[in-house]
């Protein structure tokens, strides 16, 4: 059980973000004035309805879109343009078809230049930690979709980010996969203490992953609500499922979705 | 969700269109649809129990595999000789147009050093000219790709180049550079150049915009983003303009010669036809589409070596279900 990184302050901090988008004929408004705190160590999850704008906010943090208008910091920086200090997690694994497990782990300290002895050491511990030994030559047609998703997991956490981000990482995995890889995720935050942003459809994956959970409403997203987590921070699936405080807090979430979807 | 949809219809878009130019690559080139696409179940690999990848097939097991994807072929090419044979000795066409594969061959062998020659030349303009129609149309197709404005400005150009009939412009390249080597080769390049721009934006043009947006977060230069990424990822659709353009290459060579020569394969199909001489004519013509064959599974070799990893390279063979 490493601590959260030593950082004071806010991980990430969200002040006003609004995005609109303009097409020929109409304006779309895809956030509306979303403000957010997030502290180092903190997990947040994030559930909406589809086309709320929560993968535009993780692409915001990132620094890959820019608002309309509003503030965004990342380790009490301003961020403007891509944003270094993150690892990123989409749905898809996104891996490189024609390098091996490893070879796309170590992507990462390629791209950025880093020591080559030191990352090849950090890449057999995450592979170790995230079961993919003997996999490390296959390709990724070779691999189930739990596997690449391990895979981009590990290229994500390579350079042992301080705010990981994650769209959706499990969205097209099947049931059993998907618990299996949530426990597991909740492993390496607990280990390597990093922020981490995690969007979902999932209200199970939101409660039992988070720390906090944010509601947000259909386009334009904004946040209804946040809820804090009062699960143990260190959660078995199995246990967590059978929590009444677990129940408690999903019907709520499904209470509020389903209205927030019928008023619109 | 919309997004991710219309990232896979392009994909699936692009990837029939590597399909289209493949099956065209093959028709022209003679080698019926390479063979090994039909190769049946028997080479599939065993998927290993304890990961990794499947062990390479033995010397023994290639041999067949190779003798497996090498008979269907043969067999066509032989019913064809068989049928021109039959044709051709039993007199249906006259000889002086049609001769029998025998007279073929015999001038062939006793006129060998000299038809060699010609082989040598007109092969030299073809990979030349596929040489740097392949570097011109590569370097092209990254300005297009990478750059709007150029983009704009270079298509039309590029579009000329292809739409404007070669066999036109080939008397005033003739003109200009003389009846040496350089206007076959500028032929051969002009000819050979356009599926390679296209190709090339194509798989340039194909790389998951969510791997651009990753590469971004890694802080990498775009250099770095094109050599590790966006290169590699654009290989598949080009080889396949590559093989497009081989073939070709051979076919603007030779309107290069038959337009002005005193040397190479062209200049003799047109001293052959002024004597109606067919048993040169027709040699000559064999000698034509070889050079073209070879180049072609040449390409296809380096392809193999380039992009094993690839969907049209590879069996369907998954390691793990969990």
């Amino acid at each position: 059980m490493t601590a959260a990184p030593a950082a004071t302050g806010t991980a990430i901090g969200m002040s006003g973000l609004t995005v609109r988008f303009t097409t020929r004929r109409s304006q779309t408004t895809a956030l509306d004035d979303v403000s957010l705190d997030i502290e180092p160590g903190e997990f947040v999850t994030i559930v909406g309805p589809s086309g709320c704008g929560k993968s535009t906010l993780l692409k915001i943090v990132a620094g890959l879109v820019k608002p309309t208008s509003g503030d965004v910091s990342l380790l009490e920086r301003p961020v403007r343009g891509p944003q270094k200090e993150i690892g990123f997690v989409f749905q898809k694994a996104a891996l490189l078809e024609w390098r091996g497990a490893r070879a796309n782990i170590l992507l990462q300290a390629e791209m950025r230049g880093m020591d080559r002895a030191q990352a090849a050491r950090r890449a057999d511990e995450l592979i170790e930690m995230t079961g993919l030994t003997g996999f490390e030559k296959a390709l990724p047609h070779e691999l189930s979709g739990g596997m690449q998703q391990r895979v981009a997991l590990c290229r994500a956490l390579l350079h042992s980010p301080p705010v990981l981000l994650m769209d959706e990482p499990f969205g097209a995995l099947d049931a059993l996969t998907r618990e299996q890889m949530n426990a597991e995720l909740h492993r390496i935050w607990r280990e390597t203490g990093t922020t981490v942003v995690l969007v979902t459809h999932s209200i199970a994956e939101a409660v039992f992953l988070g720390t906090r959970v944010v509601v947000m409403s259909p386009r334009p997203g904004r946040i209804i609500r946040t809820f804090p987590v009062e699960l143990p921070a260190h959660r078995d699936y199995a246990q967590v499922m059978s929590d009444p405080r677990f129940d408690r807090l999903a019907t709520d979430l499904r209470g509020l979705l389903g209205s927030a979807a019928a008023n619109h | 969700m919309t997004e991710n949809s219309l990232d896979t219809a392009g994909r699936q878009a692009a990837a029939d269109q590597a399909g289209g130019a493949r099956a065209t690559a093959a028709g022209p080139g003679g080698v019926g649809a390479d063979g090994r696409d039909g190769t049946p179940s028997s080479t599939v690999v065993k998927p290993p129990t304890g990961g990794g990848r499947p062990p390479r097939p033995t010397l023994g097991r290639r041999a067949v595999t190779f003798a497996d994807s090498l008979w269907r072929p043969a067999l066509v090419l032989a019913v064809f000789f068989a049928a021109w044979w039959f044709v051709a000795a039993r007199e249906y066409v006259p000889n002086y147009l049609v001769p029998t594969p025998g007279q073929v061959w015999e001038t062939m062998t006793t006129q060998w050093s000299e038809l060699a020659r010609h082989t040598v030349v007109t092969l030299y303009e073809t990979v030349l000219g596929f040489v740097l129609a392949a570097a011109l149309g590569l370097v092209t197709a990254v300005a297009i790709a990478y750059s709007r404005t150029l983009d704009k400005a270079l298509y039309p150009i590029v579009l000329f180049a292809q739409v404007i009939p070669k066999i036109a412009i080939a008397p005033l390249l003739v003109v200009w550079f003389g009846l040496g080597l350089t206007p076959k080769i500028i032929l051969a390049v002009l000819i050979a150049f356009f599926p390679v721009v296209i190709s090339g934006v194509a798989g340039l043009r194909s790389t998951d915009p969510e791997l651009l947006d990753l590469a971004a977060t890694m802080g990498a230069g775009p250099w770095r983003t094109f050599r590790k990424i966006r290169f590699p990822n654009a290989l598949p659709h080009l080889m396949a303009g590559l093989k497009v353009a081989v073939t070709l290459a051979v076919v603007g060579a030779v309107v290069g010669e038959f337009v002005g020569a005193s040397e190479g394969l062209g200049y003799v199909l047109l001293l052959a036809n002024g004597n109606l001489d067919a048993p040169l004519l027709f040699a000559d013509l064999i000698l034509m589409s070889a050079i073209g064959i070879v180049l072609f599974v040449l390409v296809e070799i380096a392809e193999a070596l380039l992009i094993p990893w690839h969907a049209s390279r590879r069996a369907g063979v998954s390691l793990t279900t969990s």
